[in-house]
């Protein structure tokens, strides 16, 4: 039987149910120093003097290190080279980066509360924090830049010494006429909208391991992409990259932000160099609040043209990115955002503007959904804002300009990130939120609506509709090899944090193979198994990996049928393999082992590499309908109803798909309801634990209903489109609109996200009563 | 993250605890379930140098009945509390309160003592405590005195508990044929404090008219906050939904929040005037239940 | 700096997962550090500063604690069981295989804790509603799942609980 469709349970299960896997803390090399790291406590200033006698007399402390300790070697460090637009792009659009990044520790000022300003190293995690708390740091302060308004203003002079402005970075894209769109409407609507400050939060937090007493210099972090950070390693140290190993252990959550170089993981191999000692750095939750990226934080100001009867024509958009202290990711995330504003619908014409402003804010960068939450928030509410000013309804406005199956593929007249021509590659999105509306009764619950008005409940309805570009490149490489215990491994280059790769590539393998899922291993994450790959990112292992493991296992196949052929004296074109043995077609019991065709006796190992190069990006997409109830006086938020009809193409395997799409649901419902990092105006952080910054928990969840679509995608091999993003993008969205028809009053207009109860219940307040 | 050093002194007999609270003096903090201690000295917001252990102290983990009181030990946790029958059948709004205190696994080692003696506005059951008219036994190096739950809160992490004292058990007068008490507390999610939370507490002779009423609110300012407008606004009229609606916004009126991140000053006070309406509401049940009359 | 630091260390013997665990342990060592470092159970995690996460759930003579929120010498004498103690040899606790038939765990990190929060939670309602599981489970924080499968699981094995009188600590 075929194990690719269908559900089979995770083969990751069980050493994590009994607590054997090993995350990066519980990594255990004798000899090893700790490292506490202290932070800048100030939003923004130059640094006096540090005194670490004290701390460097402390118990148990082994050094102290502050920028000085480290000379030219304290950076700016390197980003991957992934990040800036590609030449293809640039040809394209009106485009101004600046890349700002940061050094291993504070180099005489500070930019952002946390930023790394020393590094304690001790025989244990309390000494290191007893020494970290013995350091003392005189600071000048200087006026924070905590918005863009100040960032603009250049409000203490700017960010960056030597730079005129504080601008990071700017683009213009430009798609057809659009001022000849908006002179010929019938309406133009208009909105500012919002997407808060919000991070990625992982359960387990980042940690990096550097051992320089092995042969070859060993790092081990929890990222997301470990080749990245080799190559960054080896940039930094001035090594070739073959010199050093970088190594994803079991990785307890990503969401984007492991993706990045961060200044820890230079800092702690480059003690561990310093000192000969292996090094480790564990990351505290209030580190990871304060010094790992921070995410979304768009504004965006939006108008829709429409024609009279309800046809969109064209968009403007103009947004800004508030991007912290470094521009880490340069135009990654706001290009994405650009690239799927128009999402489902036709859209004729197009003006999209965006500029972001350094701040003395943590770093901006990518968590799941990387800049498409923050298009499809404001393109939807833009379009409930229509739908009540044509007096439409938000759902027939929407069918009535979705692009259907007949039209793909559709061009939406703009380059993707890749700089390759954004082409949406099949699908039916007409059909998609047609079946959502079917799945969701909406006829139901617009009649339910209506009998609670007179008691005084609030029951609303929302839409979002959205697509998700995946699997972008670079080429990602697969070795199937055929192991002398007749088992079948599959190395890989890109890790896992929690996925189930091993699961969906055994499938694939077992399939391609014909040998049972457990004698597939698979290996992942380690530079030394497989030297090239960029990283488990955008929603691309599934498509661009997936896809290298199943030529990669066809390939073995045909080798291990080779050999076979060889043992039992017959073509290779009349045996097969099926549980583990190789057959002859119609005969059975003329078969040998698998174990038989790796005897080292009968000839070389059998092994198949295979890359896979994607060429561009593949589209997945969806419909997302909410339900909810508003409490009159709390404002609070009940979700009766969460329906999703999804499209990622095949899938390869059902459970894991759902589990990533209610999983991203959740992010998706606490970016919409609770999630937010506040500073304050002094630049610190008013939200720096969990406490503060809610995270959806069980009692907050609903359960949603998904469904699926099947479209094959036929850019690749498996026909499948990724699936890891999809379902942050349209909570904010979605939820925003349900909650707006609840309040169902003229003038409410929702403008932001997160929605908080008592942001709810001030719209409640506000407005007058719809007729 | 990583506490400071400290002293550990487990205390065998409550007799040692007082001796050695009094040999330490200001150094020294009482630990008892170290829900709110520990988190703050792992953030190195607390360093006592020396704890007295008490979490050992069976004498203060049992849950006793007299005629007229319920005598809850101040190292009972709020599990225990919550599971407790004898406290569901004569002081059920003790159960509404624990129930909706930090989480599940938070409440299998937080004790009530330590909520109630911790002098945090923020905690739940100071005000439920000071609404059904509970007291607090504190001893200390003079032998032990009681203190009203009512007269037990001071000021913001000031309470009449002295250095040198431990608050040894709470004794909540039984809910008895005519009386009614609950609480009701509305936060953002599971763990967060109030955004605003009410207790009450009313008798009533006939069962339709109201004859003693008490209202204490939660996070409302420095100290559990009495709504005494609320209360004689109350008292001597006959009972329907709209009085408990009137005196939710009389309440709310007492009330001195600040704005944070759980709303503005209004909004709280608007959320304040519902639980307090919800509170009267779920107490008045109870007294019309009138269980144990 | 501190001499007495050496000094000022007890001896704890403390019983986990059937064994007794004995170790000389400052006082302000947690729960949470002793059990990975001294115990060498690693299967408990430690995910946030502020006792809001669970990763680091044990049981405590039978009750869910959240192990970063002890002091080792607060637990001298006690019983603790952690992830690694509950599987019969080969064959999963009942929580266990729900959780995997219900494909209630994605990274895992925070699976140990929602795993022993189930437990004590099916231990003192074993036929719980799924309201109940939400609020039994609401002291622990999943970033991946959201939640729906953990539910699932838990409702899952209490009805094998039921059927089988298995899954009592």
């Amino acid at each position: 039987m075929k194990l690719t469709g269908t559900s089979v349970r995770r083969v990751e299960d069980r050493a994590i149910l009994c607590g054997s896997t090993r995350y990066l803390d519980d990594i255990r090399i004798p000899g090893t120093l700790h490292c506490a790291i202290v932070r800048s406590q100030l939003a923004r200033g130059r640094l006096a003097s540090i005194d670490v006698s004290e701390a460097a007399s402390a118990a148990g402390v082994v050094r102290v290190f502050t920028a000085s300790d480290l000379g030219p070697s304290n950076g700016p460090i390197p980003q991957p080279t992934w990040f800036p637009a590609p030449e293809g792009l640039r040809k394209h659009i009106e485009v101004m980066t600046r890349p700002e990044y940061a050094h291993l520790l504070a180099p005489g000022r500070v930019r952002y509360v946390g930023e790394p300003v020393a590094a304690v190293l001790a025989t244990s995690p309390y000494a290191a924090a007893d020494g970290a708390r013995e350091v003392y740091v005189d600071y000048e302060p200087q006026d924070p830049v905590v918005n863009i308004e100040q960032s603009r203003a250049l409000r203490g002079g700017p960010l960056n010494d030597g730079r005129p402005d504080n601008l990071a970075a700017r683009f213009v894209v430009r798609k057809g006429d659009v001022d000849f769109a908006f002179a010929r409407a019938d309406h133009v609507v208009s909105g500012t909208f919002r997407t808060g400050r919000q991070t990625g939060t992982p359960i387990e937090p980042r940690g990096v391991l550097a051992d320089p007493t092995r042969p070859v210099f060993t790092v081990w972090s929890s990222n997301q992409a470990p080749h990245w950070l080799r190559d960054a390693l080896a940039t930094y140290f001035g090594l070739d990259p073959a010199d050093i190993r970088v190594v994803a252990p079991d990785v307890g959550g990503g969401f984007g932000i492991k993706s990045m170089v961060y200044p820890e993981e230079l800092l702690i191999p480059g003690l561990a160099r310093l000192t000969g000692a292996p090094v480790k750095w564990v990351e505290t939750r209030t580190e990871n609040f304060l010094a790992a990226v921070h995410a979304r934080d768009q504004r965006h100001s939006i108008e829709l043209a429409l024609a009279g009867d309800g046809r969109f024509l064209g968009l403007r958009d103009t947004f800004t990115t508030d991007a912290g202290a470094s521009n880490l990711e340069s135009l990654v995330v706001p290009y994405n955002t650009a690239a799927h504003l128009q999402g489902t619908y036709r859209i004729p014409a197009a003006l999209i503007v965006h500029e972001s402003y350094l701040t003395n804010k943590a770093p901006l960068s990518a968590y799941r959904g990387a800049g498409r939450p923050e298009a499809v928030f404001p393109v939807e509410r833009i379009i409930d804002v229509a739908a009540r000013e044509l007096g439409i309804d938000p759902a027939a406005l929407r069918q009535k300009n979705l692009i259907t199956g007949d039209e793909m593929p559709y061009q939406a007249g703009i380059r993707y990130r890749d700089g390759t021509p954004l082409s949406l590659d099949g699908g039916d999105y007409r059909a998609v939120f047609d079946e959502a509306l079917r799945r969701a009764d909406v006829k139901y619950w617009r009649e339910e609506q209506s009998r609670g008005r007179p008691e005084g409940r609030l029951l609303g309805i929302g839409y979002a509709n959205y697509i998700e570009g995946t699997g972008i490149g670079p080429t990602e490489k697969a070795i199937a090899a055929l192991e002398p215990d007749g088992t079948v491994s599959i190395t890989v280059a890109l890790p896992s944090q929690g996925q189930g790769h091993a699961t969906m590539l055994g499938q694939l393998t077992a399939d391609g193979l014909g040998v049972p899922l457990e004698s597939v291993q698979v290996r992942q994450g380690d530079t030394a198994l497989l030297p090239t790959g960029a990283g488990t990112i955008a929603s691309r292992t599934a498509v661009v990996v997936g896809s290298a493991v199943s030529v990669a296992s066809a390939e073995l196949r045909l080798q291990v049928l080779d050999r076979a052929a060889g043992l039992l004296e017959v073509d290779p074109d009349d045996l097969t393999i099926r549980d583990g043995r190789v057959s002859v077609i119609g005969a059975p019991a003329r078969s040998v082992p698998l174990v038989d065709c790796a005897d080292p006796d009968i000839g070389p190992p059998l092994t198949a590499t295979a890359g896979f190069d994607p060429g561009r990006v593949t589209f997945a997409y969806g419909a997302h309908i909410a339900v909810v109830e508003v409490h009159p006086v709390t404002g609070h938020v009940s979700i009766l109803k969460y329906v999703v009809v999804h499209d990622c193409g095949k899938l390869i395997n059902p459970m894991i798909v759902d589990g990533q799409v209610v999983g991203g649901i959740a992010q998706g419902i606490g970016a919409a309801l609770s999630e937010e990092l506040l500073y304050d105006e002094s630049g610190q952080l008013a939200t720096a634990s969990f406490l503060d910054y809610q995270i959806p928990r069980s009692t907050d969840m609903p359960s949603p209903e998904v469904y699926h679509f099947e479209t094959p995608s036929e850019l690749n091999p498996l026909g499948v489109r990724g699936v890891g993003e999809a379902g942050t993008i349209g909570p904010p969205a979605a939820l925003a609109g349900a909650i707006e028809d609840a309040i169902g009053k003229a003038g409410v207009i929702i403008d932001r996200c997160p929605m908080p109860p008592s942001y709810i219940a001030g719209l409640i307040d506000s407005g007058v009563a719809d007729t | 993250m990583y506490p400071p050093r400290f002293k550990y002194v487990p205390a065998r007999s409550l007799e040692e605890a007082v001796d050695e609270l009094a040999n330490y003096g200001y150094e020294a903090k009482v630990l008892a379930g170290g829900q709110s201690l520990i988190p703050m000295m792992k953030l190195r917001l607390a360093s006592p140098s020396v704890l007295i252990d008490i979490s050992r102290l069976e004498s203060l983990a049992t849950i006793s009945e007299t005629a007229q009181e319920v005598r809850i030990g101040a190292m009972v946790t709020e599990s225990a509390l919550e599971r407790s029958p004898v406290v569901a059948g004569w002081a059920p709004a003790l159960i509404d309160t624990s129930r909706v205190i930090a989480d599940p696994l938070v409440r299998n080692l937080a004790t009530v003592g330590g909520n109630a003696a911790h002098g945090d506005p923020a905690n739940d059951h100071p005000a439920t405590l000071a609404a059904t008219g509970a007291s607090f036994t504190l001893l200390g190096p003079d032998g032990s005195r009681t203190v009203p739950a009512g007269d037990f809160f001071e000021d913001i992490f000031t309470t009449a508990l002295e250095p040198d004292e431990i608050m040894t058990e709470i004794a909540v007068p039984k809910q008895k044929a005519g009386t009614g008490s609950a609480y009701i507390k509305y936060e953002r999610q599971v763990g967060d404090y109030a955004i605003a939370g009410a207790a009450a507490y009313l008798k009533s002779d006939d069962s339709s008219t109201v004859g003693d009423a008490r209202i204490y609110l939660t996070n409302l300012g420095p100290i559990p906050v009495r709504a005494t407008d609320a209360e004689s606004l109350l008292e001597g009229q006959t009972v329907s939904r709209r009085l408990f609606k009137e005196a939710g916004s009389a309440a709310a009126c007492a009330a001195q929040p600040w704005s944070d991140m759980r709303g503005s000053s209004e909004y709280r006070r608007r959320v304040a005037a519902m639980v307090t309406g919800q509170a009267l509401e779920k107490a008045w049940t109870r007294v019309r239940k009138g269980r144990h009359g | 700096m501190d001499e007495s630091a050496a000094t000022d260390r007890l001896d704890v013997s403390i019983s986990v997962n059937g064994e007794t665990v004995t170790a000389s342990v400052e006082p302000r060592l947690l729960l949470a550090h002793f059990l990975r470092e001294e115990a060498h159970l690693a299967g408990v995690r430690i995910g946030c500063d502020t006792t809001s996460c669970g990763a680091c759930a044990v049981l405590l003579d039978g009750r869910a604690a959240k192990s970063c929120t002890l002091f080792t010498v607060q637990v001298a004498d006690r019983t603790v069981t952690t992830i690694e103690g509950i599987a019969d040899d080969d064959r999963l606790h009942p929580v266990q295989a729900a959780f995997r038939e219900e494909h209630a765990l994605q990274c895992g990190f925070c699976t140990s804790g929602f795993v022993m929060a189930t437990i004590e939670l099916l231990e003192r309602n074993p036929e719980p509603d799924e309201r109940e599981v939400r609020e039994g489970l609401s002291g622990n924080l999943c970033r991946c799942t959201g939640y729906v499968n953990i539910v699932a699981a838990a409702l899952r094995a209490a009805n094998k609980v039921g059927r089988t009188g298995k899954g009592r600590m």
